[in-house]
């Protein structure tokens, strides 16, 4: 099947840099995709469909009567990365993560960046995911993030952009390791000759990742994955990482604390758990001490965690590091713990609590995007220029009323990869959730998450609101893969002793 | 292994087997119902008395006509015994613990699931011929069974499986045993006729023991065939056998030599099995079938209540 679209005017396109031109890292995949009938490609697509289907890789939607669990849409086509602009890309994200992490232990500890005035102390005491009770407090190895989800996105010009962190429960590497899988069993063809970087050892690093950072003294640690059940959305992923890392997946149930060290409840008696993947927001962690309410958590983890006697990855307090009035100032933290420019930028954002900025953003609320700080998977968004006049004066009223819960972004022309659309292929446009493993070293996935909105024009992605994937094809480098270092250093050796 | 996931595995092998037993009997009653225009033509309610929900079934349903049943043993939402629920059960359990389970056991029980959902939205096709339908429920059951003893490692989870399928098989023959012998014994002028014959036939087939009691015992005889089904070592549907692998399976958990134990539920199924060990079939009919059988039962609840305490219901005490 021969790709003839054209990229959409102003709009950057991952696989065509003009119609019939593919991008220098797509020319072999687009020669090879040509030897494909279109009936072939819309076979092998459904195909992939009914094995989601029989597999149950399934999501939950919230609110919907009708049968909780969808699949969610698998492209055929692949998103394309050249090596050599992926290896900027893994670079900024390690660079990112690093400077974040320091950031959280800074404000839990001696609030240096405070103090020097590089971030208004207010902007930090009004942040709804500060967690006070962690004030003084280390965590082993002091990693604070051990996974994060960064999302990419690339606009118009080309230039990739950080759209926002995700440190507290980042979720999706299930699907990036499914639709790889899922490409090799219905479209193995593809791959032949393509060099594309293995994703598969994610499971690997996330378990090193987990017992490099347990309590210092165990010898064994045990590591568990602590899900909120079969009806959360993630639900899947939860019970995938598991399996996939053979470990115990556990609800609060399972766990008990007995003198501050927390168990799991066998068919043998009480065994001591070590590290805990918790996959469960902070205030629901453990009644006790956050949400008292909370059924899905366990009652002293808290204490337990706070004495060093368990780890949690994520830690509790996380959250300040990605909330949206924070990551305006990322490229400043980066600067201030790490002497170093970001290297990959963050989209131009007004912070609604200056009262500057905000005046900007509520004189342009038709050009702009408007989002709550503290809010995930695309809940409460305003998207300026297609709404009505009356979602733009509410919202308007609730930056006003709280000016601290907002920021604006100007709305991003994002880019497109080919999709298939019924028996044709369209311009749909994408993100990219890459993940970062900190533990001992940071490791960074290969590429990440692509999802794609496969409604024409639209640039929401999320799974909630009819979004889809694709898998993600780093390419390696066929210059990097000859090892010029070693071949260049015998050279040298063989001139001296001639 | 958690608790919970113990529960789970249990769970989800019984609700299996449980399914395939409904589908066992319908299969079965109905063959008998094609004899041509006699008597046990219109014999549907037998069927509901074998899974014990009469009372829901009349209150609900009224006259016990084909559909009528087929409809609340198949795909009646509302029939807590139904195969459809037993599916979504067993589903929803093997969701709890899908990183427990292999992968294609997973994968078997959602295509199992979803066979059924996508029959019940045609129930017609079955109520006519319900045996393709009956069949199917079969295999998938038994490639699950196959699954689980070839993709699972033979440890603690493999074990907890095993005693969930056990116990519900040996209470299923139970109770089939118990609805037919009333039935069929009642007619004694039957005897040996091609009648009988058939009827005696169709208990052994709905367990599939046909071929293997003829190996046995040759000729059709009420007292073999309950000898059969009841106390037999090596024919698997027996009640018999499944105690002895739902005892042997529980031993190896509890890490108990033979003949000890550690726990409530290894003393009762111990004590069941040396009874059967050492009853023979003439003391079983002198007693009454119905009420051998009926003590089986409860001691099988007891045994499914000490097994919950046991190893399900970890308290902060423990």
């Amino acid at each position: 099947m021969t790709i003839d679209y054209a990229p959409a005017g102003t709009g950057y396109d991952e696989m065509f840099e003009a119609a019939g031109t593919p991008r220098r890292s797509s020319v072999n995949f687009v020669d090879r995709l040509a030897s494909f009938t279109p009936q072939d490609l819309i076979q092998r697509q459904q195909r992939a469909e009914q094995t989601l289907h029989t597999l149950g890789i399934t999501f939950t939607v919230y609110g919907e009567d009708e049968g909780t669990e969808r699949i969610w849409p698998f492209d055929l086509l692949p998103r394309i990365i050249a090596g050599q602009e992926w290896a900027r890309i893994e670079q900024g994200l390690k660079q990112r993560v690093h400077a974040l992490n320091l950031f959280i232990q800074d404000i839990y500890n001696e609030q240096r960046i405070i103090k020097d005035g590089t971030l208004p102390a207010e902007l930090i005491h009004s942040c709804a995911s500060l967690r006070p009770q962690l004030i003084g407090f280390r965590p082993p190895q002091d990693v604070w993030c051990h996974i994060s989800g960064v999302d990419l996105v690339r606009d118009g010009d080309g230039t990739i952009y950080v759209l926002e962190d995700n440190l507290r429960c980042p979720s999706g590497v299930s699907y990036v390791l499914e639709n790889r899988e899922l490409m090799k069993r219905t479209f193995p063809q593809v791959f032949e000759g393509m060099s594309v970087s293995p994703v598969e050892d994610y499971p690997e690093q996330l378990l090193d990742t987990l017992l490099s950072c347990a309590p210092a003294g165990v010898d064994l640690p045990c590591a568990v994955l602590l899900t909120p059940g079969i009806y959360n959305s993630a639900y899947f992923e939860h019970t995938y990482l598991a399996q996939q890392m053979g470990i115990q997946l556990v609800q609060g149930s399972d766990l008990l604390v007995r003198d501050n060290r927390v168990f799991m409840r066998t068919t043998h008696g009480l065994q001591r758990v070590d590290v805990i993947y918790r996959r469960i927001d902070d205030d629901f962690l453990d009644p006790t001490f956050f949400r008292p309410d909370s059924t899905l958590g366990v009652a002293g983890l808290m204490e337990a965690y706070l004495s060093g006697n368990v780890t949690l990855a994520n830690a509790p307090g996380c959250g300040v590091a990605d909330d949206k009035a924070i990551y305006a100032y990322v490229p400043d933290i980066i600067r201030y713990y790490l002497a170093e420019d970001a290297i990959l930028s963050n989209v131009p954002t007004f912070v609604c609590a200056d009262s500057v900025q905000r005046d900007h953003v509520l004189s342009n609320l038709d050009k702009l995007v408007v989002k709550p700080t503290n809010e995930s998977g695309g809940y409460g968004i305003l998207m300026g220029p297609m709404a009505s006049q009356a979602e733009r004066d509410r919202c308007a009223d609730a930056v006003r009323t709280n000016p601290r819960n907002y920021i604006a972004q100007p709305l991003l022309q994002l880019s497109t990869v080919p999709t298939l659309i019924g028996d044709q292929v369209h311009p749909r446009h994408v993100d990219l959730r890459p993940f970062v493993l900190s533990g001992k070293d940071i490791y960074v996935m290969p590429g990440g998450l692509t999802r794609v909105a496969l409604r024409a024009g639209s640039m929401v992605v999320n799974s909630s609101q009819g979004g889809g994937s694709k898998d993600t094809w780093v390419l390696r480098d066929r210059s990097l893969r000859t090892a010029p270092h070693i071949a260049t250093a015998e050279q040298k050796q063989s001139q001296t002793l001639r | 292994m958690l608790s919970r996931v113990a529960d789970s595995v249990y769970w989800m092998s019984r609700y299996l087997e449980r399914a395939e037993n409904v589908a066992r009997f319908i299969e079965v009653n109905h063959n008998l119902t094609l004899g041509d225009g006699d008597e046990l033509s219109q014999q549907w309610e037998p069927l509901v008395y074998i899974t014990g929900d009469h009372e829901h079934f009349s209150e609900r349903f009224g006259a016990p006509t084909r559909d009528n049943v087929l409809q609340f043993l198949a795909f009646d939402r509302e029939n807590p015994n139904s195969i459809v629920t037993c599916l979504e059960r067993a589903r929803e359990n093997a969701r709890s613990i899908r990183e427990v389970i292999s992968m294609s056991i997973w994968e078997q029980i959602n295509k199992f699931y979803h066979m059924v959902l996508a029959a019940a939205k045609a129930p017609g096709v079955v109520y006519n011929t319900p045996s393709e339908f009956c069949e199917r429920v079969k295999t998938i059951g038994n490639t699950l069974v196959g699954m689980t003893d070839t993709t699972m490692s033979h440890g603690e989870p493999w074990h907890f499986a095993r005693i969930g399928r056990m116990i519900e098989r040996a209470d299923k023959t139970s109770r089939i045993i118990d609805v037919q012998y009333y039935l069929l014994l009642p007619t004694t002028s039957d005897i040996g006729s091609t009648l009988d014959v058939i009827r005696w036939s169709a208990l052994l087939k709905s367990t599939s023991a046909l071929e293997m009691y003829r190996r046995e015992h040759g000729r059709i005889v009420p007292a073999a065939v309950a000898d059969f089904l009841i106390l037999n070592r090596y024919f698997p549907r027996s009640m018999h056998f499944c105690i002895v692998r739902a005892q042997e399976s529980l031993r190896l958990i509890a890490g108990s030599h033979t003949g000890t134990f550690h726990f409530r539920s290894e003393k009762i199924v111990g004590r069941l099995r040396s009874e059967l060990d050492y009853t023979h079939i003439k003391d079983i009919v002198e007693r009454g079938m119905h009420e051998f059988i009926d003590d089986f039962q409860t001691r099988l609840n007891d045994l499914g209540a000490a097994i919950y305490s046991d190893f399900f219901l970890q308290s902060e005490a423990t």
